[in-house]
């Protein structure tokens, strides 16, 4: 049977031949016609229909972007703030950098919807530093669409106005986490919050309301309002509606980004037929679904989930699913959509030491488990690696991980610790024979890690 | 500090965008990281005195944020993705090859001052890799070959300047 086709939404217009990242093309292309109807809605009446759209939040943790708008807290009589999420870091993710370089103008409709229905009189895009040029892009679309009555004060010939600009990060993946997000907005270190009492949506950005989206989900904003939230919700599958962007990266014949309809499509469909499959001569051996933090699955493991009525269905990894809850079902998440692909050439002592070398590095140091823990697991496997290996050592990084999720401010505990428990759960046999194995010939095309 | 006067234009920008001065921390430093090539440490002062902050504020913030650097480096940056995407790709040997070309190693200026070579994490182009920025621009798909041809394309550049 055939992959299933892409559904381009989001994407409709990336790497289209013709299609530039100016207003004029985007206006020839119908846009901002969603943001004219928008401003002719009730703004509660926006957010009814994103909450019927059942769209959950694409920056990693599927939380659903109409229970978040409801979240803010309307009668504090203090501003409310919405911030961009444009600080797209989590390794194996890359779908945000082509809407904001080749389509900005769909993310500031989508921006200016958002801020219509929520009230919201300031917004701002927070990118990552390492994207100058997507910045320069933003500014630039954002001051066509203010010279066109887009963006600013009196929108559209209303009384309604919403100013957007452009911060820039520098290179802190902890920025994305949205509360050490909104504290390097304040120009601080971006220590994350705790929570309670610090939530966005009551205590965010200068202890104001504040919601922080991701630039993919900002952008469905804008579909939803063109289609209606019901019939939104049809695309994709109960509870896991809508497109989303998969980003596939190493080892497959097509790596690149695609656009299905959630849970449309399984893994094996994804790697097999719309990726191409392994490289030749080799075979898939593991995989990350969700960006390096979500739970590594093993090629070969099967999973039992409970069905509605009862009964029990087994799944392969080939067959699960590329949504939010099985995903999370069979143990890991579907989180920003980067799917990573390890084939038999990998050694999984050496993929985790990567691992550990990126988590250990960005750890933001505020709290003892993290700031520790993730600098031992990284000294732990990069010793293995370079220097000698002990059978027990996968047994010690499993005991430093138990200790570190849960016991944080913020997420980063467990996404520094989710890796090192997986890979030593699925491939226990391979740290123990590390220190054998690691000596001997390595396969042909196998590469340096760490 | 001598900032170029399109610079202190922009930072007097920068600082309407937001109701709370000390936001354009970041921004300020960018500005003034564009322009000097590094965060000079009179930059710490200045940047405290124009946002009314005390000079540890910008100080804590230069030195958590990998991208602010205080000492100059060399005429280009090449920054190399050492995440797992990229390695899986080849990521390691692409930066041995810069390494090799400029007679340099990471995190040092190359002993002609043209370029400094960094490993960075994840770059958000996981797609095409292995991928290297080479100051403000992105290059996909750098295997060998390319880093090869990438870094004769700097040293033309530099010997036409001389």
């Amino acid at each position: 049977m055939p992959a299933p086709q892409q559904r381009r939404i989001i994407f409709k217009h990336i790497d289209e031949a013709g299609y530039t990242n100016d207003l004029a093309c985007y206006v020839r292309h119908g846009g901002y016609e969603m943001l004219k109807k928008a401003v002719a809605m009730q703004p509660a009446a926006i957010i009814d229909e994103v909450k019927k759209a059942g769209l959950r939040g694409r920056g990693g943790a599927g939380f659903p972007c109409g229970v978040k708008w409801g979240l803010v807290d309307r009668k504090s009589g203090k501003p409310i703030y919405l911030v961009v999420n444009a600080d797209e870091s989590e390794p194996g993710t890359f779908k945000d950098r082509y809407i904001m370089h080749q389509d900005p103008h769909q993310l500031i409709e989508g921006i200016m919807i958002s801020a219509w229905a929520n009230n919201v009189k300031q917004a701002y895009i927070y990118i990552r530093g390492e994207m100058p040029h997507g910045a320069r892009i933003l500014e630039q679309a954002i001051a066509e669409a203010r010279a066109a009555n887009f963006v600013g004060p009196n929108i559209l010939g209303t009384a309604y106005g919403c100013e957007i600009y452009v911060h820039r990060g520098a290179g802190a993946y902890i920025c994305g986490e949205e509360t050490g997000l909104i504290e390097s907005l304040e120009g601080k270190r971006p220590y994350p919050r705790i929570k309670p009492p610090y939530f966005p949506a009551v205590l965010g950005l200068y202890q104001c309301p504040t919601i922080v989206n991701n630039v993919e989900t900002l952008c469905h904003v804008k579909h939803i309002v063109e289609m209606g939230g019901d019939a939104y919700a049809k695309i994709g599958t109960p509870n896991n509606t809508g497109t989303r962007i998969l980003c596939v990266s190493g080892h497959v014949q097509k790596p690149g980004y695609y656009e299905y309809e959630v849970g449309k499509i399984t893994m094996g469909e994804l790697l097999n037929e719309v990726c191409g499959g392994p490289l030749p001569g080799r075979k898939f051996k593991a995989v990350i679904p969700g960006g390096s933090s979500a739970k590594i699955l093993r090629f070969g493991e099967t999973f039992k989930l409970k069905n509605k009525d009862g009964t029990e269905r087994v799944l392969t990894v080939e067959d699960i699913p590329m949504d939010f809850d099985t995903l999370a079902a069979c143990g890991t998440m579907g989180g920003s959509g980067g799917v990573i692909v390890m084939d038999d050439s990998v050694n999984m002592v050496e993929a985790l030491a990567n691992i550990n070398a990126f988590y250990a590095h960005e750890s933001c140091g505020q709290c003892t488990p993290c700031r520790e823990g993730s600098l031992w697991m990284k000294k732990i496997t990069t010793r293995m690696v370079h220097d000698k290996a002990r059978a027990e050592d996968g047994a010690l990084l499993k005991s430093v991980a138990d200790q570190i999720a849960g016991r944080t401010i913020c997420a980063f505990g467990e996404a520094c610790s989710w890796p090192t428990q997986s890979f030593v759960a699925k491939f226990g046999d391979e740290f123990k024979a590390y220190p054998e194995t690691k000596n001997a010939a390595k396969p042909p095309g196998a590469l340096d890690l760490v | 500090m001598n900032l170029k006067p399109e610079t202190l234009r922009r930072i007097d920008d920068v600082i309407t965008h937001y109701p709370v001065k000390r936001s354009a921390v970041l921004m300020l430093l960018h500005a003034i990281q564009e322009d000097v090539g590094y965060i000079p440490p009179e930059a710490i002062d200045w940047v405290a005195q124009k946002l009314e902050l005390q000079p540890i504020n910008v100080y804590e913030v230069v030195t958590f944020y990998p991208m602010f650097r205080q000492k100059p480096i060399g005429r280009r940056h090449i920054k190399v993705c050492r995440t797992l995407s990229c390695a899986l790709m080849g990521g390691y040997k692409t930066c041995a090859t810069f390494e090799e070309e400029f007679k340099t190693h990471r995190g040092e200026v190359s002993p002609d001052g043209e370029v400094t070579i960094e490993f960075v994490e994840c770059l958000a182009s996981c797609g095409t890799a292995p991928v290297v920025m080479i100051d403000d621009d992105l290059h996909e798909k750098v295997d060998c070959a390319k880093a090869k041809q990438l870094s004769d394309q700097i040293k033309q550049a530099a010997a036409q300047r001389r």
